[in-house]
């Protein structure tokens, strides 16, 4: 096992206990443990700083090559935003639902194959990291806002409702996930149009055109549209509440789709296996 | 030295008795005085509130306290006995200390988790110390007991949820709303369970209040009361679109407050959340509003269930403030036993060196002829002799202070050797802190 695989597993495994943390602390409504499960984090997080410099190091490459690279890439990126966050909203209960979602990809990461990949001469310029620095940090901010909105999901129902127990006593108020909501949008978009962007000049350095209509760029750009309909409509018409919780939602599976699933189902340039060749 | 209490609560005895045995709060020194001179009662504490009398004490003899407690209460009332024998209840030791733990910490309470009950509590200590009743023990006693209060307080969520309609809808508002101090507040009809919620909104930050009624004096009247504005009645629906918590409780025979007219307000507001209150009968808004995204409907009904499903919150967490009682238990009884441990022990050891001096001098005055370094000798003999004798009596004391029975020995050691009553010296304790809200 090589330096920066053994700081993965590390990382991993600090954030097991942080998510655990999270868990308990929100379902038993102990402060004390989510002010553990947050310093934990923040404990992983370094780890895995310094993971990813290892392996970038390792690599000489931007650890978001390979699939493997690229999930823990994410989950760096959904945890260090989640910090930030934080730092203004402070609702352990948000820990407890973007917590395990990192903690899914960092498992996912593992199980992939942790080989190292030579970059084709031709993509390895500034704008690699760059671009995928800015669409993963898109990615992270709509992830918190799906999670928030699931969160709004859960707790509008009850008070909807009028059903008193359990999750109704663990979550915070509404508005305040709403406007973390607003938040994300207002943060993701620009970094996810600024991503786009980026790709697009990087494509053209590489290949000479910046549009190739290939299925995750179709995909980014149908994801796109969908977070600009519900900028829109929060700014012009008032979309909240539960119709921005939910567009949040499915804004953030087609993300996952564009990032997974079409590296699963079809080719393109975008796909890790495509970087080597 | 034991804690013992005798007493009566609404768990044990209907309003009927408890008023008849209850202390007036203005005259304590003659019924603590009374109490105090009893046989076998050596400190004493009266508890008398709505919900419960309790009578407190220190005793030597708990058995014996017990009985005169109990013909104490009946006669000091001038009450049969018999007549309230099957509402008293009587704890000693250990379970004693749990009780009081229990009672301060509101988990016996009518309603669990009610703050005024250790206000209570805090009160009848105060009248134990200014008429000097209470001693080393109930000094001790009270303090730990409010400490354990806090304790659940502070990390149990025993108090956390309200328990009255009123109050429950303010913490919903805190369900939907982040902050209140930038809401606004509308009162529609001026029913006093409206004034009563709008008070609680007013004294959790709201600022903007907005009154109507369908005689403009009177809203201008309750306007006046809660710095606010008063708008005509006509006109109400107006204004619905600039505040965010609307009350109401008119005596309309039908809907004032239809599906329609929400829509339009909604819009209006471009989908801010909305949270209504309704708690007239008939009601006043259409529950179909309920249906509206981003609108929030409780009538009285409702707010009685958040009620019901707080107060079983508040069972929940009671278990968990059982396990912080029951761990304080054990420490104040480790106290309690120390207490009578540590100076039987420096009794039992003076005792001997006693009799080793007596008995010293009198061997060197018949041996005049001695030397000095036998005189040592003889010394560090006879020393040698108690310490090695004292030994194991010493380490059972201490073994067994804090398991039951380790009184007993305590007992026979002190009856074997005949030790003299422990004066034992004031520890100082934290000061009092006067921190109960009475919410």
């Amino acid at each position: 096992m090589t330096f920066d695989v053994l700081l993965f597993k590390a990382t991993l495994l600090v954030y097991s206990v942080a998510t655990l943390l999270y868990l308990v602390g929100v379902i038993t409504r102990r402060e004390q443990l989510g002010h553990c499960a947050k310093w934990t984090l923040v404990g992983g997080f370094a780890t895995h700083c310094i993971a990813l410099g290892a392996r970038w190091a390792a690599t000489g490459f931007p650890p978001a090559a390979s699939l493997y690279e690229a999930l823990s890439f994410f989950s760096w990126a959904l945890v260090g935003t989640y910090l930030l966050f934080d730092l203004r909203y402070r609702i352990a209960a948000l820990g407890a639902f973007v917590c395990p979602l990192a903690l899914v990809m960092m498992i996912g990461g593992s199980a992939a194959s942790k080989q190292k990949i030579t970059v084709n001469p031709i993509l390895d310029s500034w704008w690699f990291p760059v671009h995928v620095t800015l669409a993963f940090l898109g990615y992270a901010v709509f992830a918190v806002a799906a999670m928030a909105g699931v969160m709004y999901l859960l707790q509008e129902r009850r008070v909807k409702a009028k059903k008193f127990s359990g999750l109704f006593f663990r979550l915070p108020p509404l508005d305040v996930l709403d406007s973390i909501n607003y938040k994300c949008l207002s943060f993701g978009f620009p970094l996810m149009t600024m991503g786009i962007i980026s790709g697009a000049i990087w494509a053209n350095s590489a290949w000479g055109g910046y549009w190739r209509w290939e299925p995750k760029e179709t995909g980014a750009l149908v994801t796109w549209f969908l977070y600009a309909a519900l900028l829109h409509g929060r700014l012009t018409v008032g979309w909240r509440g539960r119709r921005a919780a939910i567009f949040a939602i499915i804004g953030f599976v087609c993300l996952l789709f564009t990032f997974l699933g079409v590296n699963l189902l079809s080719g393109g340039q975008h796909t890790f296996r495509s970087f080597g060749e | 030295m034991h804690i013992v209490v005798v007493g009566l609560s609404h768990h044990t005895a209907p309003v009927e008795v408890r008023e008849r045995l209850a202390f007036a709060p203005t005259a304590m020194e003659k019924p603590l005085h009374q109490m105090l001179a009893l046989p076998a009662i050596a400190e004493a504490l009266i508890v008398s509130t709505c919900n419960r009398v309790e009578l407190y004490a220190a005793s030597k003899e708990p058995d014996t306290a017990v009985a005169t407690l109990r013909r104490f209460l009946a006669d000091y009332h001038g009450v049969p006995l018999e007549e309230i024998e099957q509402n008293l209840y009587d704890y000693q030791g250990e379970e004693a200390i749990r009780h009081l733990f229990r009672v301060s910490s509101s988990l016996d309470s009518m309603i669990i988790g009610e703050p005024q009950i250790l206000g209570q509590i805090k009160t009848a200590y105060g009248y134990a110390v200014e008429f000097r009743t209470a001693g080393l023990i109930l000094n001790r006693f009270l303090h730990k007991a409010f400490s354990v209060a806090k304790r659940v307080r502070t990390e149990t969520g025993i108090a956390s949820s309200a328990v009255s309609v009123s109050f429950a809808a303010v913490e919903l508002a805190r369900k939907i709303f982040d902050r209140l101090d930038d809401k606004g507040v509308m009162i529609i009809g001026a029913g006093e369970m409206c004034e009563l919620a709008a008070r609680h909104f007013v004294s959790n930050g709201v600022t903007r209040v907005l009154v109507t009624n369908r005689t403009f004096e009177r809203a201008e009247k309750l306007a006046a009361e809660f710095q606010g504005r008063a708008v005509p009645f006509e006109q109400f629906t107006d204004h619905l679109a600039s505040v965010d918590i609307v009350l109401t409780s008119t005596g309309a025979p039908t809907f004032i407050l239809g599906h329609r007219q929400m829509e339009e307000i909604l819009r209006r507001r471009k989908n801010r959340p909305m949270f209504l209150i309704d708690i007239a009968v008939p009601r006043d808004v259409d529950p179909k509003v309920n249906n509206l995204d981003n609108v929030y409907l409780y009538d009285v009904d409702d707010l009685q269930g958040v009620v019901q499903a707080n107060l079983k919150e508040r069972q929940k967490e009671a278990h968990r403030a059982e396990a912080i009682v029951n761990e304080e238990i054990g420490q104040f009884h480790v106290w309690l036993a120390n207490l009578e441990v540590k100076p039987t022990i420096v009794a039992l050891r003076r005792r001997f060196e006693e009799i080793t001096a007596q008995e010293v001098a009198k061997t060197f005055g018949n041996h005049k002829d001695l030397t000095d370094a036998q005189r040592k000798g003889i010394e560090a003999m006879a020393n040698a002799i108690v310490n090695k004798l004292l030994h194991r009596p010493i380490a059972l004391l201490k073994r067994t202070q804090n398991e039951t029975g380790g009184e007993d020995y305590v007992d026979t050691v002190r009856e074997l050797f005949d030790l003299p009553a422990p004066a034992v010296d004031e520890t100082p304790l934290e000061p009092l802190d006067d921190d109960t809200d009475n919410r």
